[in-house]
């Protein structure tokens, strides 16, 4: 699945939208990438979830720009999961967002032996359903 | 109340490390009985019981299993954590024992996953175009693998620390020339870094040979006071710290990938000893991967951090090296059901016991054991001794 243009979906696992996660993955369908801020104390976290880690209040959300850089990855060479085992090798990276928060996704667009730590990447967001689409990563030039 | 002091009285294993003739009932079942021959205890003594099994429908869970075992325990606890489970158990036990809630306690652990699924388990893996609920709905849809999960933090140190393939292979080679003493390990053929650097990517940084076997296996731990064992078959194996660390569950929330919650289970685990890492005769740590013990290594402060990799590579874990690590094999060549907590604590007992036969470490007094439990979530250290502190 390296330097792919179209990241294929077919039988992928999808989000089970809740309470919590239903306005991040909503504002996927609109190429939006959201994390949460607290609306008390500052603090910024991702995945989506209905309290603030650090001071324990209702946290509320900010848009981010999707821009960020690989802080770590893998590529993963065997799985014997479908659909997955269809498309290795692939690269996984975890990403810190510019605003502050990481979160996991695919890296596409470059080659799985060209990923490295510290490689500005920015959203490309893949849909599988009507209720979300999944943030893919690529690189990106600034 | 008189002091009462927790030790490790009873040790068994169930067989393994294929073992298509058990069930996961008939691992725990064997185990304990084992336990209990190994130390002389009746079954009827025992007044609490731990258990790992985290699904309350499964059939070995703590509850059902008490009950086949026919225990009508006081105390029981079934904390389960995955692979670290039973370090915390051993914390629970200590404390259990010290109060008064109960004399004595089986700590049991049976899985059959090799006769069940082979070689690749799949743990994780989400069915095919299932909506996946809660954390798990920001990783599991890009498909990331259990091993990818340690291999974030094996690249992370790489990037940060230097650390080469080569010393996380010295981890593997460690454990292969050790199980070649245990009949009962599961690969025993020599291995050396070039085999294992050589061996294919599964996820990169790592390496087939830095990933664990799959294998059948139980074990079980009698932990009673040291009154209680003063007539008993075996030395008592003082418990002389346990404490536990917890910082995520899901890889992608893990703070620091190059630092595990031992570096806090650790510290506390060593105040409590009144004990430093120099100390440390053997350790048993928890290897599912090479990063995973190469992490424990420097945060239970055995060599900087960093610094794993030279101190792998020295041969200072092998027999004869300064710090002999898993004696017994490891999970990297001997044993790993799916939870390998248990197995760790049975060997740093044989060892202080001076039960370790040709893998038997001079002079043992002191020995570690770590578990790891989740994706280097939940971490537990156990500190025993062959004498009281």
């Amino acid at each position: 699945m390296t330097d792919v243009t179209a990241v294929p979906v077919a039988d992928r696992p999808v989000p089970l939208l809740d309470s919590a996660t239903r306005p991040f993955w909503e504002a996927t369908k609109r190429a939006e990438l959201l994390v949460q801020e607290c609306l008390e104390c500052g603090h910024r976290q991702f995945y989506p979830r209905s309290i603030c880690t650090v001071c324990g209040a209702v946290p509320g959300w900010m848009t981010s720009e999707g821009k960020g850089v690989v802080h770590t990855f893998t590529v993963v060479r065997q799985t014997g999961a479908y659909p997955f085992n269809q498309w290795t090798p692939y690269a996984i990276a975890v990403v810190e967002l510019d605003e502050g928060p990481r979160m996991m996704g695919g890296v596409i667009g470059c080659a799985v032996e060209d990923v490295r730590i510290g490689m500005r990447v920015e959203v490309e967001f893949v849909s599988v359903n009507d209720e979300a689409a999944l943030p893919f990563w690529r690189p990106s030039a600034d | 109340m008189a002091e009462r002091v927790p030790v490790i009285a009873g040790i068994g294993l169930s067989d393994y490390p294929k073992a298509p003739h058990l069930d996961s009932i008939g691992h725990h079942v064997l185990a304990a009985q084992r336990a209990l021959a190994d130390c002389g205890l009746k079954k009827s003594e025992i007044d609490g019981f731990m258990c790992a099994q985290g699904n309350f429908a499964a059939p070995d869970n703590t509850g059902a299993m008490a009950e086949y075992l026919g225990l009508n325990p006081r105390f029981f606890d079934g904390t389960a954590v995955g692979g670290s489970s039973f370090e915390l158990h051993i914390q629970h036990a200590a404390m259990a024992i010290g109060a008064g809630i109960a004399t004595s306690i089986l700590i049991v652990y049976g899985s059959d996953l090799y006769t069940q699924s082979g070689n690749n388990p799949g743990f994780g893996n989400r069915e095919a175009g299932s909506k996946v609920p809660g954390a798990a709905q920001f990783e599991s849809p890009w498909g990331n693998t259990l091993i990818g999960g340690y291999a974030l933090a094996a690249q992370r140190h790489m990037y940060q620390y230097g650390t080469t393939s080569e010393q996380l292979a010295a981890i593997s080679v460690a454990c292969r020339k050790h199980a070649q003493l245990n009949p009962n390990a599961m690969y025993r053929k020599p291995l050396t870094v070039q085999d294992v650097v050589n061996s294919r990517l599964i996820a990169d940084p790592l390496h087939l040979f830095d990933c664990c076997v799959v294998s059948d296996g139980g074990g079980a731990v009698i932990v009673t006071t040291e009154e209680r064992a003063r007539d008993l078959r075996q030395p008592p194996v003082y418990i002389l710290g346990a404490a536990a660390a917890h910082t995520h569950w899901n890889v992608s929330q893990m703070p620091d990938y190059t630092v595990s919650g031992a570096a806090r289970s650790g510290e506390e685990a060593f105040a409590q000893a009144g004990l430093k890492p120099q100390d440390v005769d053997t350790v048993q740590l928890y290897d599912s991967f090479t990063i995973t013990a190469m992490l424990m290594l420097e945060d239970l402060g055995f060599c900087k951090k960093g610094e794993g990799g030279p101190f792998a590579a020295s041969g200072a874990l092998e027999l004869g090296g300064s710090l002999p690590m898993n004696t017994d094999g490891g999970a990297l060549s001997s044993c790993h059901p799916g939870m390998r907590g248990i197995f760790l604590l049975i060997e740093a007992t044989r060892q202080l016991r001076g039960q370790a036969g040709e893998a038997q470490v001079a002079g043992a007094e002191v020995a570690l054991a770590c578990g790891s439990g989740g994706t280097l979530s939940a971490m537990g250290t156990v500190i025993l001794g062959k004498e009281r502190k």
